[in-house]
């Protein structure tokens, strides 16, 4: 076996013999480097996450009432006297998103806030309503059936365990006191898991029937959103188009979107918060660069005179820099390589409890955080150790020779 | 100054300034040593024994004056070549043994040598140096602190040697030592001496002193 070069044995040697200050020193660099890869881990696990969810409806088109600015004074909900201060979708609106979508499906919602009570407990959820051929063309069952009269309702899978209601269970929406009272439905079915999507929550929603909501709310013909199924997904600009043409051409009347805009916003968001999480692991980092700092400078002072028995029988200024250089780099090294392991296990649980699924977490842009973090900490270290050892090197050898 | 010549020194000065005033360690020291001289190198503490050797051992430059080792000004030479000179052509062995405390005593006769080729020895040369100072392969496992003072310094006397170096600076290199390990020691010398190098030997000993071909007396920083 070759030996490794008599400077870094002298460094090794070193870390060795002042074992305990040497790995008190790199637990710093452990908690720095578990601190940003895990963070790292947790923001590209969620955005590979919602980029997936949103993925599925990448070739949906989400049409809204554009009811502020655009030069328009209308508050919205006030009545105002032209169509383009409504904040909902007219009918007339609808029939031409559809002349305008060319070939594909086109359905529209209707949606409202509303509080809701089952036997165990209560709260507020969104209700949907749409036309009942939409409902079977775009939403999916995982048990029970479709509503088939008023009273009967389908629900979305996170309101089961929310309000412990299974089939067949009672729902009664609204409150007594309320203008339009409390009404009592039945569920039916229960629909299958969406994730994160722009076209339509369904996870937490109750869908009813159009004639039940617009019995119960009116507004019968005034849609909440209309939404365009695009056959081809390389059309879907195309048809973006079309429509912002169609409907827009006096004023703006709607707005059009696609889930890569959600994708932005989500994805921005997630970049700030990241960024001030990784500020404060940055901290982190920070502590164990003075830690590491503090005891090369403890190892210089403490090696004085060995330093100038090295320089007096001849080891060179830029051997003595790197003697030390080395001391910091292995304590950096050994820290950051003990830091990835731990930020594997540690990343992997944290993933887990914040994500929600471990899926994306071995995918490139989740690992390589792993690396990253232990090249930033290593580099650290390495970084805080030049000033000591560059002290260290400029000593001179009789002055050296003379300390105790 | 003739072609045999390894050491000059012309008018050589060193002053530390201190606070209370500057201390003239060397005042005007001019000497010339020869290829092949045993020289000792007498004078009372204090006196400047140590700074001259470390201005000869290129550790240090004077404040005044030239030193020419082997024809060359070291005041002119870069820390790098003086660092390679003390590595190459100068053996040091210190009052004081300064062994390197990480290294085993054969790694420390090793270092040098490493230092200057950049690969380890497996000649076997180390071990030979090391048994004709007395020093076992058992021993030459230990580490300097679980070594007597006379066993270290026989390693000190093996590393200065490993280079081959054409000059061999002792300071008090019988100081600490029992008179028996003293004379072994002294022999060793005279033996490497006579082999061909230059030996320049600082003792308070005028029995040490004998060995030498030639005595040069400092006081107060002064040849005498
Ligand atoms: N770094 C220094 N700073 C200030 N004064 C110094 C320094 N080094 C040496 N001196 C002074 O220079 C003078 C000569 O010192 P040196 O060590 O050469 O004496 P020496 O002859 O070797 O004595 P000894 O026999 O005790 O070893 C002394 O007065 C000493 O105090
Ligand atoms: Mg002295």
């Amino acid at each position: 076996m070759k030996k490794p070069d008599i400077i870094f044995q002298l460094s090794m040697r070193s870390v060795r013999l002042n074992l305990l200050r040497s790995v008190l020193a790199a637990l710093g660099i452990v908690i720095g480097v578990v601190a940003i890869a895990s963070i790292g881990m947790i923001s590209a696990n969620m955005t590979l996450s919602v980029t997936e969810e949103l993925s599925a409806t990448a070739n949906v088109l989400v049409v809204k009432p554009d009811s502020g600015g655009g030069g328009s004074f209308g508050m919205p909900g006030v009545g105002g006297s032209s169509d383009d201060e409504d904040d909902y979708i007219s009918d007339d609106q609808f029939d031409d998103i559809r002349k305008a979508a060319g070939s594909s499906y086109v359905y529209y919602l209707y949606s409202e806030s509303d509080s809701v009570e089952t036997a165990d407990s209560s709260g507020r959820t969104t209700i949907y309503a749409m036309d009942d051929e939409a409902m079977k063309e775009i939403l999916t069952l995982t048990e029970g059936s479709f509503p088939s009269t008023t009273s009967q309702v389908v629900i979305g899978p996170d309101l089961v365990e929310r309000y412990g209601v299974e089939i067949g269970s009672k729902i009664a929406i609204g409150d007594e006191d309320d203008e339009n009272g409390q009404t009592t439905v039945r569920v039916t079915g229960i629909l299958e898991e969406r994730g994160m999507s722009m076209d339509i929550s369904s996870d937490n929603a109750i869908i009813v029937t159009e004639k039940f909501f617009t019995g119960r709310y009116g507004g019968e013909d005034e849609y909440a959103q209309v939404n365009v199924v695009v056959d081809d997904i390389d059309e879907i600009d195309t048809v973006a188009e079309s429509i912002d043409e169609t409907l827009n051409r006096k004023d703006d009347e709607v707005r059009v979107e696609d889930s890569s805009r959600m994708l932005d916003t989500i994805s921005s968001t997630l970049e700030t918060i990241t960024t001030f999480a990784l500020a404060i692991a940055g901290i982190s980092l920070l502590v164990a660069a003075v830690s590491i700092f503090n005891v090369m400078m403890m190892s210089v002072t403490e090696r004085i005179r060995e330093i100038g028995i090295l320089r007096s029988i001849g080891t060179q200024k830029g051997e003595i820099l790197r003697m030390f250089v080395y001391e910091a780099a292995i304590i950096g090294i050994v820290g950051a390589g003990i830091g990835a392991v731990l930020s594997l296990v540690i990343g992997y649980v944290i993933v887990f409890g914040m994500v929600g699924t471990t899926e994306y977490f071995f995918a490139l842009d989740s690992l390589a955080n792993v690396p990253e973090g232990m090249i930033v900490g290593a580099l650290i270290c390495i970084i805080s150790g030049v000033y000591p050892a560059w002290r260290a090197s400029k000593l001179d050898p009789i002055e050296a020779l003379r300390a105790e | 100054m003739s072609s045999t010549t390894v050491i000059a020194l012309e008018d050589v000065r060193k002053i530390y300034p201190l606070l209370s005033g500057d201390v003239h360690a060397l005042d005007g020291v001019s000497l010339t040593i020869e290829k092949g001289e045993f020289v000792a190198i007498m004078g009372p503490s204090g006196s400047g024994k140590s700074t001259l050797m470390n201005q000869i051992g290129c550790l240090d430059v004077p404040t005044s004056g030239t030193v020419r080792i082997e024809g060359q000004d070291i005041g002119t030479l870069s820390d790098h070549d003086l660092t390679a000179l003390r590595r190459d052509s100068i053996g040091y062995i210190f009052q004081k043994f300064n062994l390197i405390p990480l290294l085993t005593a054969y790694e420390n006769v090793e270092y040098p040598l490493v230092l200057r080729y950049r690969k380890y020895d497996d000649s076997g040369r180390v071990q030979a140096l090391l048994d004709a100072v007395g020093i076992d392969a058992a021993l030459a496992a230990h580490r300097p602190a679980e070594l007597s003072g006379g066993q270290q310094q026989r390693v000190a006397v093996a590393r200065a040697l490993v280079n081959e170096p054409a000059i061999l600076l002792c300071d008090e290199p019988t100081g600490n030592l029992d008179s028996k390990t003293s004379t072994q020691i002294m022999e060793m010398l005279a033996t490497l001496n006579r082999q061909g190098r230059t030996v320049i030997m600082v003792t308070h000993d005028a029995a040490t002193a004998e060995y030498a071909d030639r005595t040069i007396l400092i006081q107060d920083g002064r040849i005498a």
